[in-house]
């Protein structure tokens, strides 16, 4: 199946039963393949008019205590923004997937890594933080998915699912690995009904003072808890390696395969890929920097995680970019070039 | 902040309040509002929000499903709606509540679910979640509130402003040239199949308060009876970005607003 499809997979078999979204390519399989399998599952599956709309529909129906999953990509991401920061706000669990293209603006329709920022910064207002998952297969779009959920609802927080649209539209063999939960978790803070209890609010406005202080503590005490705990990275040849690559998504992939040239050419090249881009994997980044001569940072992009990579690696080495921009795709070989041209 | 009404009679040892004996029987409910708590709310003298509040609530009372009930309150002046009501109660972002009680309905079916929103929030910046709620015939309830300004911000123009209307943004009254003319909502909406019942009452007299829940009631028995989409436009008065006295506001609402948005049903099964 493709990337998308996979990740639709990964959605239902988390037990996802609600999903909305709007027509944005390259992400239109899994919008297509969750409308058949909501109706398949008895979920719920929305084609809504904006993106705005869909994000809230999801903010209604985690508002309501169901799993539930919008995705687009990076422009309809732009405008899913407000939401996101509400979900936050609120402390409600849900899954966004962004397949990202070509931008700014309209772009294209090629795969891009250019929304790194927005989603790791925090792309709408507010303090916020949420954690961006970075899978680089069709396999990882639903391993990844399908974590998603059970993180979202274990830290009452939008997890995100940064992709591209090289990822979500290719081909690959998919083994369906994961299960279905056995239990969902209880969601005493839902809104169901006051039935047999005191009414639920769910809000994100703290008007009286100190509130909103008090309550933004608590996030950043929870995104702390995360960052502890949910870290995940893939590390080859990360030790005793000169040069090491950074990467995620799928140009992981080509990079990988520009490490295996170069180590064949002698080259002492190791990899270091973040599957979560936040947190990031900053500890084991300082740690290989500590060995390492020279860092390189491959990205579909004019240069953001680098900027992450510099701040872990916090001047012990030497860390040097190669990024594509608008659509282009890095090959093995122009990181390979790059890498023996590094001083 | 003056003391109103709402929610005032009950509960041993809270100052007696006239309105249980001498005010027009409503029908039902009797002293205790149970959907309302026994609050001070924060809106101005001669707001029509707490009326709307307490016929929202006199009516899920009625109908005994509070504990059904699930709420979407708008960014505006009821922004904290979720004080007053003893149900369960969610805020959406500005204009999205029709998506937010969309995602909760279609999640709980079996749920009692309104929005209680605006005209700012309605008409303007959640213009197309509206309409789209609408059109596929959402099984949820609109509360509709127009008092033609955006009373939170400080008195803006609102879409639904009239024509000549004075307010902050259009200091020399609404120009139809330059801001277009003020937005029939109602009349948009009963074009789609989906909408199975609109009406607009005003709440600036005791008998259309009445007739402003009666409207309600029905509102919810068309979600209860599952039959489809329902909104009720509430034409409110707001003396403070009127400039004006409760009195005069509520007596503007029948010289002026009603006659542009005229009081009855517009659509019905």
């Amino acid at each position: 199946m493709c990337g998308n499809e996979a990740c639709g997979e990964g959605a239902v078999l988390a037990g996802c039963k609600f999903y909305a979204g709007y027509p944005i390519t390259p992400q239109n399989e899994l919008t297509a393949y969750m409308s058949k399998r909501m109706g398949e599952t008895g979920g719920v599956f929305i084609q809504a008019e904006s993106e705005l709309a869909a994000i809230n529909m999801v903010l209604g129906a985690a508002v309501a205590g169901v799993r539930a999953m919008t995705s687009s990509s990076s422009p309809g991401i732009s405008l899913k923004q407000e939401g996101i920061s509400y979900l936050v706000g609120c402390e409600l669990p849900a899954v966004i997937v962004n397949m990202q293209r070509g931008g700014p603006g309209l772009g294209n329709i090629a795969p891009s890594q250019s929304d790194y920022f927005q989603a790791v910064k925090g792309g709408g207002h507010g303090d916020y933080k949420m954690i961006v998952l970075a899978p680089s297969s069709a396999q990882e779009l639903l391993e990844c998915t399908h974590l998603a959920f059970g993180l979202a609802d274990k830290y009452r927080n939008p997890v995100f699912i940064l992709g591209d649209g090289l990822l979500g539209q290719m081909m690959e063999p998919v083994t369906l690995n994961v299960k279905p939960p056995e239990t969902m978790p209880s969601k005493p803070w839902a809104l169901t009904g006051c039935k047999g209890r005191e009414p639920n609010v769910i809000r994100s406005l703290l008007l009286a003072e100190g509130a909103l202080e008090e309550h933004n503590k608590k996030l950043q005490e929870k995104f702390s808890r995360m960052k502890e705990s949910e870290t995940r990275v893939e590390s080859l040849n990360a030790k005793n390696s000169d040069i090491i690559l950074v990467a995620y998504g799928s140009v992981a992939r080509v990079a990988k395969l520009a490490m295996e040239k170069a180590r064949a050419k002698g080259l002492k090249v190791g990899l270091i890929r973040p599957l979560t881009v936040w947190p990031f994997p900053d500890k084991v980044i300082y740690e290989a920097a500590s060995t390492a001569k020279k860092i390189l940072v491959v990205e579909m992009s004019a240069g953001q995680m680098v900027e992450d990579v510099m701040l872990a690696v916090k001047g012990r080495a030497e860390v040097n970019f190669y990024g594509r921009m608008g659509g282009g795709i890095p090959t093995e070989d122009e990181i390979l070039a790059r890498i023996e041209a590094m001083p | 902040m003056k003391k109103t009404r709402i929610g005032k009679e009950k509960k041993a040892g809270a100052p007696k309040v006239k309105s249980d004996k001498k005010t027009p029987s409503l029908e039902a409910p009797g002293p205790l509002i149970k959907s309302l708590r026994d609050l001070e709310n924060h809106y101005c003298a001669g707001c029509g929000h707490g009326i709307a509040h307490r016929l929202v609530c006199e009516v899920i009372d009625e109908f005994d499903i509070r504990e059904k009930v699930i709420a979407v309150a708008p960014v505006g002046c009821a922004v904290i709606a979720y004080e007053y009501w003893n149900f369960d109660v969610t805020e959406a972002p500005h204009g999205r509540t029709p998506a937010v009680a969309t995602g909760i309905k279609r999640a709980r079916p079996d749920n009692i679910v309104f929005t209680y929103q605006g005209d700012g929030d309605l008409a303007a910046i959640g213009t197309a979640e509206i309409i789209h709620a609408a059109n596929r015939g959402e099984n949820i309830t609109v509360i509709f509130v127009n008092n033609g300004v955006y009373g939170m911000t400080g008195g803006q123009m609102a879409p639904t402003t009239l024509a000549g209307q004075k307010t902050s943004t259009s200091l020399a009254g609404r120009s139809l040239r330059r801001d277009g003319y003020p937005l029939k909502m109602l009349e948009m909406l009963a074009v789609l199949p989906g909408v199975k019942y609109l009406e607009r009452v005003s709440v600036n007299s005791a008998q259309e308060i009445l007739r402003a829940k009666r409207a309600i009631r029905k509102a919810f028995k068309t979600q209860i009876d599952k039959k489809g989409f329902s909104m009720v436009e509430v034409l409110s008065m707001c003396p403070t970005y009127w400039g004006m006295s409760p009195i005069q506001a509520a007596e503007r609402i029948r010289t002026d607003v009603s006659t542009f948005y005229p009081i009855g049903v517009v659509k019905t099964y």
